[in-house]
């Protein structure tokens, strides 16, 4: 009933020699009843895709389905979506019960039924005791959480909300996180959920399309998305800290990368050049001399609370390890030995920054 | 800043009242001339505090004029001008919030072409196109009434300026929220640039209506009867040219009678306009 589907959506501003390409061709289906998060960094097209999907600005090219109809030439309102804005958007001579009602006012919904709604949406939100205030009168987190309210009260099929969490600080948005994921377990409409920030696609997300200068490069759910980064560019964006990704020769069992042979665990999938990718919290401090071990120089440390960040160069590259802060640790100077299981060893093409399958192992190590 | 030096302080407070004596003075003056009796204001030199015949002068001017100048009475004149003000006043507002809607909220052809030809003509005094706007008024048949004392002031730049101004420091995303509650151009007018325009309506409507209030040369061309004069066309009436004494307290009083309106105005629109400065948020 909800479901999206966008067929090779293209955004084109200007025209002629002034033409400027934002979104090429972008192509995705979204389940009826799914929380997607489009997640990407500043200028990717994802709030470009976002308003498209609402009507807030034209397509240039492609189609937009919700719920079946194609809404390209629909009003937004025509399209029965909601949507929650960054900067909350609330009305603000209106009090919190005005700005709720105002869409269905607008429907000619009996002042009855408003009230009802209202007041069970304000009822999911914490709202009740606002609802006679002025936004101006309220919280950063009780604004946003009208601005939700009033994409409730209107039931529609699709629920966009344009980073959302942007403006609040820290502690309140790991609070509205969770209350945003209740609201989903609640009310299960779909919803298309835009960020930049991928702690929140990652926790909030059932699947995500991460997005880079105008394009996907990969759909799928957080596991996926961390597990098997399709491109060098989902790699690095998924996970904090990043992953490291060095470039270099494989060939045979070892890695020449920045002047050093790195040995592995398991070889390449194949010969050539390529990037390897290992997350920091999947290497290990090793002792043993039974496994392929690389040396690193450690050239920074960061004392984060519940774990360390170890920084180094390994294969000519920015090299960081995730260690827990109760083992021993490593200063500055120090040369630590290092290990990398063959499950955790990501592969991507030099030249076209793909993911590269690794070869079956012999023994598989289940993740 | 906390002034240390009390002496400063008295000098401060000096200077205040001597310029607030200065500008208060005059008018004062007519206050207290327009309460004597025709000889005592021709007195030389006219006394400082106020007399007793009040009452009298100002009913007789409400009622009919000075006898040795203009004889229209001050009341209708009084009620001229207000027309003329809260039309021109009223009048300015709307077509140029409409105006300035235009231009921010929509996009059509010549947008930028219409903007600054409204704007260029903020640059001409209505005594430069005088001559043309009265043969237009005249062949209209627009003489002697108030369509003829109003129409031809009724537009203003100035107002589309500062509305087109304020309009663009609205937020894009109320119009977003507002197109997805499915509100439509006017509505969304009507129910969210409206109220957040309210100060500003308060702050022209008192500029405006003290302006329209004070025409002295338009509706002096376009009327010709004495029951369509304005009151500052009045004043200037009673003064006969000539050798003849004008009835100085009469004068005084129909002043005063002018000054009256425009204070009332700006004092009940204070209260407004402080409020929506207040008001602001984010």
């Amino acid at each position: 009933m909800g479901a999206i589907s966008l067929r090779r959506v293209e955004k084109i501003y200007g025209h002629g020699v002034k033409a400027n390409k934002v979104i090429h061709g972008v192509s995705a289906e979204i389940v009826d009843g799914e929380f997607v998060v489009i997640v990407g960094p500043s200028g990717c097209g994802k709030s470009t895709l976002l308003r498209m999907v609402a009507g807030l600005e034209e397509i240039t090219g492609g189609e937009i389905e919700i719920g079946g109809r194609v809404v390209n030439d629909l009003e937004p309102a025509e399209r029965d979506i909601a949507m929650v804005f960054q900067n909350y958007a609330l009305y603000p001579h209106m009090s919190v019960f005005d700005n709720m009602a105002y869409g269905l006012r607008i429907r000619h919904v009996p002042l009855a039924e408003i009230r009802t709604r209202v007041d069970k949406a304000a009822a999911i939100l914490e709202l009740a005791p606002y609802l006679g205030r002025k936004p101006r009168e309220l919280s950063g987190g009780q604004r946003q959480r009208v601005a939700m309210g009033r994409a409730i009260v209107r039931e529609p099929q699709v629920f966009l909300f344009d980073e959302p969490l942007s403006n609040l600080d820290a502690k309140l948005r790991a609070q509205t996180r969770l209350e945003i994921q209740k609201l989903h377990g609640e009310l299960r409409t779909t919803s298309l959920f835009v960020t930049h920030d991928q702690v929140e696609a990652m926790t909030l997300a059932e699947r995500m399309i991460v997005m880079n200068a105008g394009r996907i490069e990969q759909i799928g759910s957080p596991d996926e998305v961390y597990h098997r980064p399709a491109t060098t560019f989902v790699a690095g964006f998924i996970g904090s800290p990043p992953m490291n990704l060095v470039r270099g020769q494989a060939s045979g069992g070892a890695f020449d990368a920045g002047g050093q042979r790195l040995p592995l665990a398991a070889p390449a999938p194949r010969d050539g050049e390529l990037v390897l990718g290992v997350r920091p919290e999947h290497v290990e401090l090793s002792g043993e001399a039974s496994t392929p071990t690389w040396q690193l120089r450690v050239q920074a440390v960061e004392m984060l609370g519940a774990e360390r960040l170890i920084y180094g160069t390994l294969g000519g590259a920015l090299f960081t390890v995730r260690l827990d802060a109760t083992l021993a640790h490593p200063k500055i100077g120090d040369v630590v030995t290092l290990r990398a299981a063959a499950e955790h060893l990501h592969w991507f093409d030099a030249a076209t920054s793909a993911r590269v399958e690794a070869r079956p192992l012999a023994m598989s190590a289940a993740p | 800043m906390i002034e240390r030096r009390p002496y400063l302080r008295v000098v401060r407070h000096a200077v205040l009242v001597v310029a607030i004596a200065a500008i208060l003075f005059p008018v004062y003056v007519a206050f207290v001339a327009s309460t004597l009796s025709f000889d005592q204001v021709l007195h030389v030199p006219m006394q400082l505090w106020p007399g007793n015949h009040l009452i009298e002068n100002y009913t007789a001017v409400m009622t009919h004029g000075s006898e040795k100048g203009s004889s229209a009475p001050v009341g209708r004149m009084m009620l001229n001008s207000l027309i003329v003000a809260l039309v021109i006043a009223i009048g300015k507002i709307a077509i140029s919030i409409i105006s300035a809607f235009a231009i921010v909220y929509f996009r059509f052809p010549l947008r930028k072409t219409c903007f600054w030809l409204i704007f260029i003509t903020l640059m001409l005094p209505v005594e430069v196109r005088i001559l043309p706007t009265y043969q237009v008024a005249a062949n209209l048949k627009l003489i002697d009434t108030y369509a003829g004392l109003t129409l031809p002031l009724i537009a203003s730049a100035t107002a589309t300026f500062l509305f087109r101004q304020f309009f663009l420091t609205i937020p894009d995303e109320y119009a977003e929220a507002a197109r997805i509650d499915g509100a439509g151009p006017l509505r969304f007018f009507k129910d969210v640039v409206l109220p957040l325009s309210r100060t500003n309506i308060a702050a022209l409507f008192v500029i405006m209506f003290i302006f329209g209030w004070n025409q002295y040369l338009w509706p002096l061309l376009v009327t010709t009867q004495e029951s369509m004069y304005t009151t500052v066309i009045g004043i200037k009436r009673m003064i006969p040219g000539g050798d003849a004494a004008a009835e100085w307290h009469l004068v005084m009083a129909t002043a005063m009678l002018a000054m009256l309106p425009p204070a009332l105005v700006v004092l009940l629109m204070q209260k407004w306009f402080v409020k929506g400065l207040v008001e602001t948020e984010k």
